[in-house]
């Protein structure tokens, strides 16, 4: 269980983290998701004790994080897989590892087995990791004190599709066991399909929470129309509310039967009408966290071509 | 990413205040039993186990490795330069400490330096601040094992010069002279261990390794030269000088006994040049953010 109470970090006049309140709950895959720089990794970064909250408490399994004896024995942390000596070898990391943490040393050898890091390439230096390799490596760090909380920052970030899916796999029968993992990303797609609860994060504060069916059946319904203007007046008028979608569509916040009839009322085409699902929610976090993504509407075209 | 194309000004208020604040819906599943220990049951980490490991850092990189290894290396360098080079009357056992000290004390505040610095310049601090958050027991863990690279690299030292000395005689045919006493060697020593502990407060305080690298070159190359010319040309910092330069007053513990006044020269220069200026890194060590 991981709880976090009205946390705010400042840096001069620079607000990174505003009044941010989450928990974790034990069972359950959080997703802390949000654009980058919206501040997920200063969040995760004060719950372990690295940056200071300038106000606010963090606490994992009940206790700051500060007052856990051996931490790794009780929280498995995965901030940066690329932080670290890149002279030393896969193996001797874990190895440093489960000496600070007073292991026994079969550890090490049953966590390169448990990542899937074979004996030749936890001899290999870290400087020729892949990033695939490092983020490999470092779950096995979070994992090896067998902890009962995970805290892990974009860890599917230079995995390949069957790591994604073998993380997938792990963090879902690591939470079905009763452990907490919350899970940063700045992807939806990669939340979505293994997050029970989502936290939505833009611009350091908090924009959307809850679990992730209740977060979709809100998504609302997708309509289309060749006459898009009058639909939205329509809602407006029956006081349903709304976003717009592309140039012709938009995102209400109602199911289909009830936007079918007001848009039969209103006397409108309607070319496409079906429920948000899992597009819905991609629409609700582009849009929750429009006003703080750092590519303007104007600049999000030019960057796209440039790519 | 269509919906980027439209400003978000048509948006209702309406849908954030519906989405936020929810109650996550773990409760149903909070009554499990978890897996594993109690968080209260864990013993705390012992600083035997942190120098340990912390220790261990210092050689498990190709680099650190060969940073430790030229201790002996140079040192048996040293000590053949002086068997080939010195004059036979010059072949006592006081050139070849006078020989193997030149890199011991360079290499040794570099030993220093990297075993902080490094956290921080190669991000591992991120890992190990993470596993062991009270950093000031990682810090004095890493000045214990400094101390113990000191304790175990000088007498090796010595005892490199002591077989070159035999064998240097021996090869030039002249009985070995042994003229630096038990004390003499402590000094030296102590100027190593002085040496180390400026390395160790630089890297404290810069926390970046080039930074303090040139930090220490600086530190006992530049001032002193500066102090010196100072000297020369003011009258008034003459006698000034033995307070406040920590390379002056510690260049005596290579001269054989100090009187007292010269340990209150380097006591007093030790608590200027090092105890202070530690004491401000070690405050910064505890605060700075680790990223």
């Amino acid at each position: 269980m991981i709880t976090v109470q009205s946390v705010t970090r400042t840096y001069g006049p620079f607000t990174a983290v505003d009044d941010v309140t989450f928990t974790a709950q034990p069972g359950r895959v959080t997703g802390f998701l949000g654009p980058n720089g919206a501040g997920k990794s200063t969040t995760m970064r004060i719950i372990v004790g690295l940056t200071r909250a300038t106000s606010g408490t963090a606490t994992v399994a009940g206790h700051r994080y500060l007052d856990l004896p051996n931490p790794g024995l009780e929280v498995g942390v995965l901030l940066d897989a690329s932080a670290q000596h890149a002279g030393r070898t896969g193996r001797e990391i874990l190895t440093i590892a489960q000496r600070f943490m007073g292991l026994p040393r079969r550890r090490v050898e049953e966590m390169l087995d448990l990542v899937s890091l074979t004996p030749e390439e936890a001899s290999r230096r870290v400087r020729d990791y892949s990033l695939g390799m490092r983020q490999r490596l470092g779950i096995a760090t979070a994992l090896i004190g067998d902890p009962e909380v995970l805290i892990l920052d974009e860890p599917a970030n230079g995995l390949d599709p069957g790591g994604i899916r073998w993380m997938r796999g792990l963090l879902r029968d690591y939470a079905d066991r009763g452990g907490t993992v919350l899970l940063s990303s700045h992807l939806l797609h990669e939340i979505e399909v293994i997050a029970d609860d989502l936290v939505v994060i833009g611009n350091g504060r908090i924009v959307a929470q809850g679990a992730k069916s209740d977060l979709l059946r809100s998504a609302g319904s997708v309509v289309r129309s060749t006459r898009c203007e009058v639909l939205a007046q329509a809602l407006v008028e029956s006081g349903v509310s709304f976003s717009p979608v592309g140039d012709d569509g938009l995102l209400a916040q109602a199911d289909t039967s009830q936007v079918g009839e007001i848009a039969f009322a209103a006397g409108v085409p309607v070319t496409e009408l079906r429920p948000a699902d899992g597009g819905g929610l991609e629409e609700m976090f582009l849009e929750l966290t429009a006003g703080s993504r750092r590519e303007t509407t104007s600049h999000a075209q030019p960057e796209g071509a440039l790519t | 990413m269509t919906s980027l194309d439209t400003p978000p000004e048509t948006r209702t208020g309406a849908e954030d205040g519906r989405l936020s604040g929810r109650t996550p819906a773990g409760q149903t599943l909070s009554g499990r039993t978890p897996t594993g220990h109690h968080p209260t049951g864990h013993r705390g980490i012992p600083l035997s186990r942190i120098t340990g490991t912390e220790l261990r850092k210092m050689f498990d990189t190709r680099s650190g490795f060969w940073l430790m290894a030229s201790i002996a290396i140079l040192a048996v360098l040293a000590t053949t330069a002086v068997i080939l080079f010195a004059r036979h009357d010059d072949m006592t056992y006081d050139s070849f400490a006078a020989a193997i000290g030149i890199p011991m004390t360079v290499i040794l505040p570099i030993v220093a330096i990297l075993s902080v610095t490094s956290e921080w310049t190669q991000r591992s601090g991120l890992t190990t601040f993470t596993l062991v958050p009270h950093r000031g027991r990682v810090v004095a863990a890493k000045a214990v094992s400094c101390v113990t690279i000191a304790v175990v690299s000088i007498p090796l030292a010595f005892g490199i010069g002591a077989l070159g000395n035999l064998l240097g005689t021996a090869i030039a045919g002249v009985e070995p002279v042994w003229d630096v006493t038990l004390s003499d060697m402590l000094h030296i020593a102590l100027a190593n261990v002085l040496g180390m502990a400026v390395g160790f407060m630089l890297g404290v305080v810069v926390r970046n390794t080039p930074g303090a690298l040139v930090a220490y070159f600086l530190y006992s190359f530049l001032l002193p030269g500066l102090s010196l010319l100072l000297a020369a040309s003011q009258e008034w910092f003459r006698d000034l000088q033995p307070w406040v330069d920590f390379d002056f007053s510690q260049s005596v513990l290579f001269d054989g006994a100090l009187s007292a006044q010269q340990w209150a020269h380097l006591g007093v220069t030790t608590v200027i040049w090092l105890l202070i200026p530690l004491s401000v890194g070690l405050a910064l060590v505890v605060r700075a953010e680790v990223k």
